[in-house]
C-alpha cells in the first residue's frame, strides 16, 4: 500500500501540481514539499508528492552499476575459451 | 522509457548485481526480512529468489497495512457503513477484508454505501459534495499514509468541514520490528527496510535496530535493481560483522525525513498503542488523533456497538505476518481461500504474503 510512482511535473497551481508518467497525467497535493519546480521529478502516494527524487544521485548510483556491468563484459571477453 | 523506473529493470545490471551479491556471500545461512509488502511483490514479480545463492533467506514481514488490520476495526467500520446517512470512504483492498460478519464489500451489496477513493482528498471532496451526508474515512496505513490523512484532517479543519470523520488506525514501524526481535520466534540477519516509509521518516528510525540488536539495516527502493543492491549491501555488512543502518534508496529517502510531512502528520496525530494482526497490541505502534481534532475523530462522533471478533481459526495470517509460517503452510491456502474468496486479510491485500504468493507463486 506503500506504493508511490516516480511523475514529472509539468504545472504548477498554487498547493497542486499537474504529474505525468508513462503519457498518463495526474493531480498531486504538494503540501509536503514546499519548493518544487516544473520539471521536478517527485514521488507520488495516495495523491500527495512525498519527495523530489534526487536526478545526480540517482545518475551517480545507475553509472556506478554501468561500470562494475562493462567490467564485467570485458573480462569475459578477455577470457580464454 | 519511464524515468526512474526502466533504468533499475535493465536485465545487464540486474545480472551484475546478482553476480556481484553470489561473490561476496558466505557460506552460513542468512536470513533477511523484507518488512514491506511492496518489496515482496517485487522479489516475487522479478523471480529475484532464482538469483540469489541458496542460503539467502528472504522472510516476508509485517508490512502491508490492510494484512495487519485487526478484525475489530473491519467490524467498526462495518457497523459505520450500517449507519443511515452514512459514506463510508477507504483504500480499495479494504472493502474486501472479511470482518466477524461480512466485509464493507458485502454491506456495500446489502445497500450500505462504501465508496473506494485514491487519496483521502478525495474522501474529502465527497464530503464537501454531499453536506447532507457524514463521510468516514478509514484512515490506515504506515507512516506513509499518515500525513496524507492528517492532511486532509487538517484541510477540513481549516475550511470548517464538519460532516467528514476518520476511523484511524495508522500504524508506525519501528516498534513492530522490535517486537518481532524480541520475540525470538525468527533468527534475523539484516533488514530489508520500507522505502517509502522511511521517506517521510529518514533512516534514523531504524538506528537502535542496528546498535541493540547488531542486526544491519538497508532502506531500499522498489525496483528490482534497488533490491538487489540493499540485499548486496546486506550481505556485505552481514559478511564483514558490521551492524549499520545504510540508504540503498538515496533519490528518495534523504536524512531526517520528509520534515514537512512529519510536521504535519505529529500536529494531527499522537503516538497510541496499537492492535496488529498477528503480533497484538504493540505499545507506541499507532497513531490516534489529537483532542484538538476530536470533531474530526470518528471514535468520537459515533457510538457502534460491535460483537467481540472472530475469524476463520485455520487461518494463519498471523504467524504469516510474524514472518514464521509461509502461505503454502496454511490449509486454506490455494483452496477455499483465494483472491476472489479470501479468508484472511493477507490473501486481500494485492501485497499480502498469500496474495502475492498465489499470483507469482511459480516464480518461487
Amino acid at each position: 500500500m506503500c506504493l508511490a510512482v516516480p511523475m514529472k511535473i509539468i504545472e504548477i497551481n498554487g498547493t497542486r501540481a499537474r504529474a505525468e508518467v508513462g503519457g498518463v497525467l495526474y493531480n498531486a497535493n504538494i503540501d509536503f514539499l514546499p519548493d518544487l519546480q516544473v520539471g521536478d521529478y517527485i514521488i507520488v502516494h495516495a495523491g500527495f508528492a512525498i519527495e523530489k527524487l534526487d536526478e545526480a544521485v540517482a545518475l551517480e548510483n545507475l553509472a556506478a552499476w554501468q561500470e562494475v556491468a562493462d567490467d564485467l563484459q570485458t573480462n569475459q571477453r578477455k577470457r580464454p575459451a | 522509457m519511464i524515468k526512474f523506473i526502466d533504468e533499475y529493470r535493465d536485465p545487464q545490471l540486474i545480472a551484475r548485481a546478482a553476480a556481484q551479491i553470489r561473490e561476496i556471500t558466505p557460506e552460513r545461512n542468512i536470513n533477511l526480512m523484507e518488512v514491506c509488502g511492496g518489496h515482496t511483490i517485487t522479489i516475487f514479480k522479478y523471480g529475484l529468489k532464482k538469483l540469489l545463492p541458496d542460503n539467502i533467506n528472504l522472510i516476508s514481514g509485517p508490512g502491508c497495512p490492510v494484512c495487519v488490520t485487526d478484525t475489530e476495526f473491519i467490524d467498526r467500520a462495518i457497523a459505520l457503513a450500517k449507519m443511515p446517512n452514512v459514506i463510508v470512504t477507504t483504500f480499495g483492498d479494504m472493502v474486501r477484508v472479511p470482518g466477524s460478519r461480512g466485509s464493507l464489500q458485502s454491506t456495500k451489496a446489502e445497500g450500505a454505501d462504501v465508496r473506494t477513493c485514491y487519496s483521502p482528498m478525495e474522501a474529502l471532496e465527497i464530503a464537501t459534495g454531499n453536506p447532507e451526508k457524514e463521510v468516514v474515512f478509514l484512515g490506515i496505513g504506515f507512516e506513509t499514509t499518515a500525513p496524507t490523512t492528517a492532511a486532509a484532517i487538517q484541510t477540513a479543519k481549516a475550511r470548517s468541514i464538519g460532516n467528514f470523520s476518520v476511523l484511524a488506525t495508522h500504524k508506525t514501524m519501528p516498534m513492530a520490528m522490535k517486537t518481532l526481535l524480541d520475540a525470538g520466534e525468527i533468527t534475523l540477519h539484516g533488514f530489508i527496510c520500507p522505502g517509502h516509509v522511511t521517506t517521510i521518516t529518514g533512516p534514523e528510525i531504524y538506528q537502535f535496530i542496528a546498535n541493540e540488536y547488531k542486526i544491519p539495516c538497508v532502506v531500499a527502493g522498489f525496483e528490482p535493481l534497488d533490491m538487489l543492491e540493499a540485499i548486496f549491501m546486506l550481505v556485505k555488512q552481514i559478511a564483514e560483522n558490521q551492524a549499520q543502518v545504510e540508504n540503498q534508496y538515496r533519490r528518495a529517502v534523504k536524512p531526517g525525513g520528509n520534515r514537512k510531512a512529519l510536521e504535519i502528520m505529529m500536529e494531527v496525530f499522537a503516538p497510541c498503542d496499537s492492535t496488529w494482526r498477528g503480533l497484538g497490541n504493540i505499545p507506541d505502534s499507532g497513531l490516534r488523533i489529537r483532542d484538538r481534532y476530536h470533531d474530526w475523530d470518528a471514535t468520537k462522533k459515533f457510538q457502534v456497538d460491535i460483537i467481540p471478533s472472530r475469524q476463520n481459526p485455520a487461518c494463519i495470517c498471523g504467524a504469516i505476518m510474524r514472518g514464521v509460517r509461509v502461505p503454502p503452510d496454511c490449509r486454506l491456502f490455494g483452496k477455499v481461500c483465494t483472491p476472489e474468496n479470501p479468508q484472511g486479510a493477507c490473501m486481500v491485500s494485492a501485497e499480502g504474503a498469500c496474495a502475492t504468493y498465489f499470483v507469482y507463486g511459480e516464480r518461487l
